[in-house]
């Protein structure tokens, strides 16, 4: 792209159009300006096209490289949530929806015994009524009460820090559900419908928050994060801990941030900021 | 010392075959019960995501903890040489696996996938206190099957070293498998109601209370329908002195926790909703756990004259094991039904009950499941008394024939029930 005059027609002393090529056509040095003019234009125009996906790139969803089929998950990366509650909106719940969409759950009808993989929660503090809306989910702790109760290893944690349930070998015993700081685990209580290939459920089983695990592998962040970069307040911020050079990593050093029940010393992957 | 003489329980009554019958159909009901919950999902159960665990874990710990209590005698009688005991110990081991039977049936049926039970019992998470227990119970009815061979087989019951190291590793067994089924609970760091070491021995105390209770109760109520004196008055004082001590340490435990925890302002919540204003859990802690499952039958047994009486311990033990159930409904629905504290000392709200006490109301099929788990243990000990010599011979005085006196409906249930040939001695000691 050019400035969108032909060459050698100049556009004005002094380049008033803002195109570089200006004083280099009024030389009249024929097709070459014309060619770099051309070059100078289009690495300014993909410069400008590029910086906001860019940013949002580097800014609020980063993953890593798609994980190939045979390759290991690896402890290098450690994947985690940053959540500036200041930016998430009481009434907003585009990361449950997200959820429920890509992962198949559902409002039943059924509050008590409905699954919610992620949840709103409205916090406030009864001295002084100040509050904080904030969406909860598995906290992808690093030492996982859930996976220490589990009797037969069907909570489990990857390499990369995402806590899941295999679902062949869970019995339904649901210790984990009492194990759990955060009620992030739901117990299926009814037969189901509907369900999603790459997000197996079953009935009289455990389950949770994936971290959008099939989306992770496929280098993609998880739905909750990508809706809330959409329409909701841009609160959530998906990346790798381990990486130094990540956003996440990068924020979580420079922020103060806060780990629900860090006390539990249960070393959650999601961090809070503004809470 | 004088050989001690075992019976069968060799009645073909009516009242005998009418309680198995009864037994086997709570059974069926409450295996119709897990397979109707099983069907539809444990959406027709009272439970829900906060209360996970419902009655029928209230119903299988509680059997599971009088498992291991239940051999008490056997232990007292082998571990600590007390031979006053020996004659009750055949049937304190019997109780002690009938009732662990029990507990585990309630705990699978109980499961999202019971039919997984087969990967419960191999695959294996050695972190987890859940599987440990596994193995601990079913190397208590391993021990406990070898330790009633080394009592009963003719051979090995005459190599008093043999009883005496397997009476040993069943008694250590107890304890260490009493202690898993309480860190269960103890090891549980987010919940402020659990997440205590002393969870532990406040159970193993349990333990010793309703094992005791349990096994008096089967004991007196048989010499009762039987018209025999199955309990020497010399041990019939003993045992009251045991429930004694026993429900004593319960209460000096479950004070000790409630007091730790109100020392501690950030438990100050929890304990104020189990003391006081916790509804339903606060009513049954106090009038079920502490009056009428511990006071009043304390007050029973120390009544002066009729405090010594079989009846009376009778009449404790069944108070002793209705408070031991509303302490296991306390300790695992109350502790449940109190919201985790995501944010100390600030107030959350969500659409998953954040912040709110949970409500649970038991459903009829978890009813069922639950009592089918006193049924399975009833059950069992019943045929096994009837098939093998597991109850001792009354005192010879008491052995003399008399006329049978008419069967009167117990003052609990009981295995089995049948008239036996009974005697006026008897009778009267029993009726004072």
């Amino acid at each position: 792209m050019s400035c969108g005059l032909k060459s050698g027609t100049g556009c004005g002393s002094g380049g008033a159009c803002g195109c570089a090529s200006a004083s280099a056509s009024a030389r009249g040095d024929g097709v070459d300006d014309a060619r770099r003019n051309f070059l100078r234009g289009a690495a300014a125009a993909t410069v400008t096209t590029l910086a906001a996906g860019v940013t949002l790139y580097s800014f609020g969803a980063e993953p890593a490289a798609a994980r190939g089929p045979d390759e290991k998950v690896t402890s290098k990366v450690r994947w985690g949530l940053l959540i500036d509650a200041s930016k998430c909106g009481d009434g907003c719940t585009a990361c449950v929806t997200a959820c429920q969409i890509e992962n198949g759950w559902r409002d039943t009808g059924h509050p008590e015994t409905d699954a919610q993989w992620i949840r709103k929660l409205m916090v406030k503090n009864p001295k002084n009524g100040a509050t904080f809306s904030l969406p909860m989910m598995c906290q992808h702790c690093a030492d996982p009460p859930c996976v220490d109760v589990c009797p037969t290893g069907a909570s489990f944690k990857r390499a990369d820090g995402i806590v899941l349930v295999d679902k062949h070998i869970c019995i339904g015993c649901r210790y984990c559900m009492m194990a759990c700081p955060y009620k992030a685990r739901s117990f299926v209580h009814e037969p189901l419908e509907d369900q999603k290939p790459y997000a197996p459920r079953g009935k009289g089983t455990v389950e949770s928050c994936t971290l959008c695990v099939h989306r992770v592998d496929a280098g993609r962040i998880p739905a909750c994060v990508e809706a809330c970069n959409d329409t909701g307040g841009g609160a959530m911020l998906f990346g790798d801990l381990n990486d130094p050079s990540n956003e996440i990593s990068k924020r979580v050093a420079m922020y103060r941030t806060t780990r629900i029940r860090a006390d539990l010393g249960c070393e959650p992957g999601v961090y809070y900021r503004n809470i | 010392m004088a050989r001690i003489a075992y019976q069968k329980f060799e009645d073909h009554s009516l009242v005998f075959w009418g309680l198995l019958t009864l037994n086997a159909v709570v059974i069926l009901a409450g295996l119709g019960a897990a397979f109707f919950m099983e069907h539809n999902g444990h959406i027709v159960t009272g439970m829900t995501n906060q209360i996970v665990w419902g009655l029928p874990h209230v119903f299988a710990v509680f059997l599971i903890v009088a498992a291991s209590g239940a051999l008490n005698v056997a232990s007292v009688s082998s571990v600590f040489n007390r031979p006053g005991y020996k004659p009750y110990a055949r049937l304190s081991g019997l109780l002690a696996i009938a009732l662990l039977l029990g507990g585990l049936a309630v705990l699978v049926l109980d499961l999202g996938r019971p039919e997984r039970l087969i990967v419960a019992m191999t695959t294996y998470n050695f972190k987890s206190i859940f599987a440990w227990n596994i193995f601990l119970y079913v190397g208590f009815v391993a021990i406990i099957a070898a330790y009633l061979f080394a009592m009963m087989d003719r051979r090995a019951s005459r190599s008093s070293p043999l009883g005496k190291a397997i009476g040993g590793l069943a008694f250590v067994w107890r304890l260490i498998l009493t202690t898993g089924t309480g860190s269960i609970f103890g090891w549980l760091v987010a919940r402020e109601a659990y997440d205590a070491a002393i969870m532990a021995p406040l159970f193993i105390a349990a333990s010793l209370l309703y094992g005791l209770a349990f096994t008096v109760l089967v004991l007196t109520t048989m010499g009762w329908q039987a018209g025999q004196n199955l309990v020497t008055d010399e041990m019939a004082g003993k045992f009251r002195g045991l429930l004694v001590i026993f429900v004593l340490a319960v209460l000096y435990f479950t004070a000790a926790q409630h007091l730790t925890n109100l020392y501690a302002s950030k438990h100050h919540g929890i304990e104020r909703f189990l003391l006081l204003e916790g509804g339903i859990f606060t009513t049954i802690f106090w009038v079920g756990q502490i009056l009428v499952g511990s006071v009043l039958p304390l007050a029973i047994l120390a009544a002066p004259r009729f405090g010594h009486s079989r009846a009376a311990i009778t009449i404790a033990s069944a108070l002793f094991l209705l408070g031991g159930l509303a302490q296991m409904y306390v300790i695992i629905i109350g502790g449940q039904a109190y919201p985790l504290n995501l944010f100390p000392g600030m107030e959350a709200t969500s659409a998953f009950q954040d912040g709110q006490v949970a409500r649970y109301t038991p459903s009829p099929p978890e009813v069922l499941l639950g009592l089918s788990g006193l049924s399975i243990a009833m059950l069992v000990a019943g045929i096994a008394i009837k098939l093998l010599p597991f109850l001792p011979r009354a005192s010879p005085v008491s052995m003399a024939p008399l006329p049978r006196r008419p069967p009167d409906p117990p003052p609990v249930s009981a295995p089995m029930r049948a008239p036996l040939p009974v005697n006026a001695d008897a009778a009267k000691e029993w009726n004072a």
